[in-house]
């Protein structure tokens, strides 16, 4: 078994005084990409906030065996390399995309490292498009180029654990398919995963493991290629009345 | 609220100890007591302005300003009597007031109050350099204020006059508040939702913002008679600010707010500039440097400021006792005509939303049907809230044409929409978490409602206002939320507020109801009761077009859906065949490609 | 008025408004960032000016006890945070940093001849204990509240302000002071008489702009600054986090602020209560940038400076009203343009 790199046990979080993540428990082991789905308001993107530092939680999250809720910032994360691709991109609008890289590599140089440029040319590898566009400002880039960017901008970071929040979200199938590429090809570089996603389909034929996210809490998880073929993660998604006669 | 009993005890004692005041006090208290009221009058309409309407004025120093010099001046070089240069006062400031407020309220947040900085020292330095108005030497030998023959010289008999004014403000904004045009005003920052329910906000905003500087005006009046004589000093910009600060460190959301902090501030300035010099020994604005001080800690403490604390002080002294309200029965309200059962209420066509380059809606076409439940679904991202948002005028479509009730919307701003009978939930609940579940839901009903914010301040709107409240009452117990009419929406799970936000829209008697995931966050049974409420509707008459997420829901209760994907239509149809549709099931699942 | 009385009132209008711009420059940064309405900058122009004043006649710089407290302070409360976090690695560099050093500092500047130095060297000694305040403002008073409403913070930044002026009139007493020029004297520019310090003042100005304008274009500092300004959870999600961004913001605006003081003080008098006038001047141009445009701000506040001259000579009574309703116009155009703006606060 690889090492576990990130852990949670009894995770709960509140939004106001509504608790939107109940007793949540996931492990991402090295090198593994590991995939939370679930239907919209399932509370996916509040357990990455969480996970991320952005929102108070309660339970025990461990990062690389370090306690970090209410221990650490999440510029303390960044610097421990865990990285967040979040959902609505978050990019800098009105920055190019080469200035958005490079800050991407902002928690990293102020540990002393200086090896950006070389760094944006891997980034450029994976993504060349964006080595087109290295002058384009990033509020101008299409939605496929938006989510590349928001990608090799969390890659400058060198990611031990990346966690990308909806990447599909918005893209046409193609984009879709390019992007999970991608994702396989980082993970074979070494860079942990935890995928998050509502097109379950796509998010299992990548992953090792699979959470199914149902009102906040987990209500199913297992290998991703037994999900692939489990009645009830359709079930979450589009109903009871239809998923037999689909599934069929 | 709950604690009527003690807290009224209370109220008594202060009033009571207040009157006794002036008859045994040293001339020195009487003299502070005095200042605080008038201070007090103006830091609550900063309440009104800031606390309940969100805006920030570090001018209304001004308007205090206006009021005291338009009576210096009248009554001594025209020999006018002081009641009739107030009435001149609030005549001149209401028009300043308006002007001012055309200009900077439609600005956002922060704009605002540095444009009061702006018109704070203008005005300053006009009094200053006007010399009709006595120039920085000011006026003298204003005349005291003469009550039915009853002249009230002395700072004594004075003091009745500001704290009953005071009172008399407070009481008025309380039933203000408590009322229809009351809480449009305190749902203000929720502009969106606001102007969504038919309610103009930037009159709203304006009146508060008048209101506000009247009271500054009344204040600046009484000030002109106590002191009998007015200079620019006490006008000028840090006036302006001192007025802010004790709003907001006496606690800008209560009324009783304004009164702690002006009492707090002027207390503890008084006691700094006694004791600092004789403490420290040294000459410099050492009460300055500790009021400074002093406030930062107390925000970093309390952003609320100290009224709350008191408050929760209180609460642990007297420990409340709980009691049980009812809504008042009363008519029902009267209700605008149905559609016949199967016309069309709704017809879209080709609408596109265009963000810049990106197109979120790409010519889409929709109908609904009166008595029949429309549902939008398709994955995250599709676009369908932004549809929403171009039917309802929230974010107007680019292209295309929307009909509502025969009449072209695509146009027209949400008020006005909200007006001719459509009404929304939002996917995101926009209720306004301190106001009551009954409150919240009454906001629904504004536009069936005609009594203006004077006429409920003075309390004559109560048969209007029983009929709203037992309106939305009736709509809340409709939706199940019968036990919560008297809870705060912020104590209410999610999805009961989600509910909270379909008995609002209940309560304008819409023709056409959209909900946008109206199911999300509702246990099995509270789904269950919701979907037999729609069906309900349905059976009224009523259309529904809602986006929803939960596909039991909406198979089990849809008349025909609607799915899209990447802002485009994808299929419509019967429930069934939507469920069994491969493409459908692809858009939500993703491909199966092997 | 004749010629040469314009082209004299031009030139002042120019080298205030220099200054206006510089201190409009800071307000937008630190509004942007921070969403502070920074009330108080005004003041570090005051106190830079006075500091350097003192030092100038050869005495310590009177702020630098006023240095050392917060100093310890923020030592102290960075300790807390520290060890709190579980970081007590971090404990040594944070006393060394906040409280030791600016002891070292004082040591150091009472061994030193002040009257005698260098006119550089004294200005390097008057800025060194004034802009420490800037990041330790930001610590103590607005970091606790980062994420409070802009009103909040706008209230903490006037308490603020009356902290430092009633602790500036203890520093520098109520007599107002001015420092010698640069370099005396000056030059007949066609049909103008131009005073060196003028040019100095000018220069100086346009030069720091540039400089801040490298800054943000080039050095990934400058560059994360306008990172947080664009998209604050973006830069948080980057390890940028608002702490390191507030500090540095409040840092460049003490210095921006303090030299220019020290560049106007040869030309006005200055007092310990002179930064709030001048510090809302600056607003006035930032508020004609609309609080978000760099060289609208600045060009903004040249006007200011233009403006308030001319009026002086034609109106002088009514010289700060001119200056100030000119905010009006400018809002008022911005309310024509600006379209619907939500307040709205999604919780």
């Amino acid at each position: 078994m690889k090492p576990v790199i990130m852990e949670t046990s009894g995770l709960c979080v509140n939004y106001g005084r509504v608790e939107a993540i109940h007793n949540v428990n996931i492990r991402i082991r090295e090198g593994e990409i590991v995939t939370v789905i679930g239907p919209n308001g399932a509370g996916k993107t509040t357990l990455l906030s969480a996970l991320m530092g952005l929102l108070p939680a309660r339970g025990e999250v461990k990062y690389q065996g370090h306690s970090t809720l209410g221990a650490m910032s999440v510029d303390a994360l960044v610097a421990k390399g865990l990285v967040l691709v979040p959902e609505k991109r978050e990019l800098f609008g009105s920055m190019s995309v080469a200035d958005n890289l490079l800050l991407g590599a902002f928690a990293r140089h102020r540990r002393g490292d200086r090896d950006h440029a070389k760094t944006m040319d891997e980034v450029y590898a994976i993504f060349p498009r964006l080595a087109e566009r290295h002058k384009q400002e990033a509020g101008t880039l299409s939605g496929g180029e938006r989510q590349m960017l928001a990608m090799g901008r969390a890659l400058m970071a060198k990611p031990t654990l990346l966690m990308l929040d909806e990447p599909s979200l918005g893209l046409a199938p193609l984009i879709v398919k390019e992007i999970l590429r991608i994702v396989v090809q980082l993970k074979s570089m070494g860079v942990s995963i935890l995928l998050v996603e509502q097109n379950a389909r796509a998010a299992l034929q990548v992953a090792d493991y699979g959470y199914v996210l149902e009102n906040g809490s987990v209500a199913v998880e297992n290998e991703a290629k037994a999900l692939l073929h489990d009645p009830r993660v359709i079930e979450s998604y589009l109903g009871l009345g239809g998923s037999h006669s689909i599934a069929a | 609220m709950a604690a009527l009993l003690t807290s009224n005890r209370v109220l008594i004692a202060f009033l009571l100890g207040l009157a006794m005041l002036p008859l045994f006090a040293a001339q020195f208290t009487v003299t502070i007591v005095n200042y605080i009221g008038l201070y007090a009058l103006v830091a609550l309409g900063l309440v009104l302005l800031t606390g309940i309407g969100g805006l920030t004025s570090f001018g209304q120093a001004a308007f205090v300003g206006l009021g005291a010099y338009a009576t210096a001046y009248l009554t001594t070089r025209h020999g006018m009597s002081p009641w009739g240069t107030l009435i001149v006062g609030m005549v001149i400031t209401t028009a300043v007031s308006l002007a001012l407020g055309f200009i900077t309220l439609r600005l956002s947040g922060h704009f605002l109050p540095l444009g009061t900085i702006a018109w704070g020292i203008s005005l300053y330095f006009i009094f200053g350099n006007v010399q009709a108005l006595g120039g920085h030497g000011g006026i003298d030998g204003i005349p005291p204020v003469d009550l039915f023959g009853l002249e009230l010289g002395s700072s004594r008999a004075f003091f009745y006059v500001i704290w009953i004014t005071l009172l008399a403000a407070i009481i008025t904004t309380q039933n203000m508040l408590d009322s229809r045009e009351g809480r449009a005003m305190r749902c203000l920052r929720a502009m969106t939702m606001t102007e969504a329910m038919g309610i103009n906000t930037l009159r709203y905003r304006m009146v508060l913002f008048m209101i506000a500087a009247q009271f500054a005006c009344v204040s600046g009046w009484l000030y002109a008679h106590l002191q009998r004589f007015v200079n620019p000093t006490p006008f000028s910009l840090g006036q302006g600010i001192e007025y802010l600060f004790m709003a907001v460190l006496g606690g800008a959301s209560a009324v009783w707010g304004a009164v702690f902090g002006a009492t707090a501030v002027s207390f503890l300035k008084e006691w700094l500039q006694d004791w600092l010099p004789k403490l420290l020994g040294a000459t410099g604005n050492f009460e300055m440097v500790v009021f400074g001080l002093l406030t930062i800690v107390v925000l970093h403490r309390a952003r609320d400021g100290l009224w709350p604390i008191l408050l929760r002080v209180f609460a642990i002294v007297a420990p409340q006792r709980q009691q049980m309200r009812e809504v008042e029965p009363a008519l029902p309200l009267p209700r605008r005509d149905a559609p016949a059962p199967g016309s069309e209420v709704l017809r879209v066509i080709e609408v596109t939303k265009r963000f810049g380059g990106l197109v979120a809606n790409n010519k889409m076409n929709l109908t609904v049907r009166a008595g029949e439940v429309m549902a939008l679904i398709g994955p995250n991202g599709a676009g369908k809230s932004t549809l929403f948002n171009c039917i309802s005028g929230v974010n107007p479509a680019t292209e295309g044409e929307i009909r509502f009730m025969g009449k072209r919307i695509d146009q027209l701003g949400s008020r006005e929409i909200a007006k001719l009978g459509m009404s929304r939930s939002f996917q995101h609940v926009r209720l306004n978490q301190d106001m009551t579940v009954l409150e919240n839901a009454a906001i629904g009903a504004h536009l069936r409602g005609r009594k203006n914010f004077v006429q409920s301040a003075w309390r004559l709107d109560r048969e209007e206002e029983r009929r709203l409240l037992w309106e939305a009452a009736h709509q809340l117990q409709r939706c199940g939320l019968g036990e919560h009419l008297f809870d705060t929406c912020g104590s209410l799970p999610l999805g009961k507020q989600r509910i909270v936000e379909i008995a609002r829209a209940l309560c304008s008697d819409p023709t056409l109801l959209l909900l946008d995931e109206p199911a999300a966050g509702l246990r099995h049974l509270e789904k269950r009761a919701l979907a037999e409420l729609l069906a309900k509707l349905r059976g009224e008459g009523m259309a529904i077009l809602l986006v929803e997420h939960d596909m039991d829901f909406v198979m089990g209760l849809a008349d025909r859906v609607l799915v899209m994907e990447f802002g485009e239509y994808l299929a419509e149809g019967l429930p069934q065949e939507i469920q069994t549709n491969p493409k459908v099931l692809e858009a939500y699942l993703g491909g199966v490609d092997e | 008025m004749d010629a040469a009385v314009a082209l004299l009132l031009a030139q002042d209008g120019i080298t205030n408004g220099a200054i206006y711009a510089l201190l409009s420059l800071a307000l937008v940064l630190v509004f942007a960032v921070t969403r502070v309405i920074y009330i108080p900058q005004g003041e570090f122009v005051a106190y830079g000016a006075l500091s350097m004043a003192a030092v100038n006649a050869g005495f310590l710089p009177p702020t630098m006890w006023l240095v050392v407290t917060l100093g310890i302070a923020v030592a102290i409360v960075d300790s807390v945070a520290a060890i709190r976090e579980g970081a007590k690695a971090r404990l040594p560099m944070v006393i060394f940093k906040n409280a030791v050093l600016p002891i070292l500092a004082v040591i150091v500047v009472r061994q030193l001849p002040l009257k005698d130095l260098a006119y550089v060297l004294q200005v390097l000694i008057a800025l060194a204990f004034v802009v420490p305040l800037g990041p330790q403002v930001y610590r103590l008073a607005f970091q606790p509240v980062a994420e409070a409403s802009v009103l909040l913070l706008l209230i903490v930044a006037v308490a603020v302000h009356f902290v430092m002026v009633g602790m500036g009139l203890y520093f520098f007493g109520a007599e107002g002071a001015r420092i010698p020029p640069f370099t005396d004297g000056g030059v007949t520019l066609g049909p103008a008489y131009v005073q060196y310090q003028t040019i100095w003042i000018v220069g100086i100005a346009a030069l720091l702009i540039a400089g801040l304008a490298l800054f943000f274009e080039h050095s990934i500092y400058g560059k994360a600054l306008r990172a947080t300004a664009i998209n604050r959870t973006g830069a948080r999600l980057m390890g940028i986090s608002a702490d390191l961004a507030g500090k540095l913001c409040f840092t460049l605006s003490a210095l921006v602020g303090a030299f220019s003081g020290i560049l106007i003080a040869p030309i006005t008098t200055i007092y310990y209560d002179t930064g709030f006038l001048v510090g809302l001047k600056g607003f006035v141009g930032a508020i004609i940038g609309g609080l978000v445009s760099y060289p609208l701000a600045a060009a903004g506040a040249v006007l200011v400076g233009l403006l308030e001259s001319y009026s002086s000579f034609y109106a002088s009574a009514y010289k700060e009203v001119i200056v100030f309703t000119l905010i009006i116009p400018v809002l008022l155009y911005q309310s024509l343009t600006t379209k619907h703006i939500d307040d709205e606060e999604d919780h």
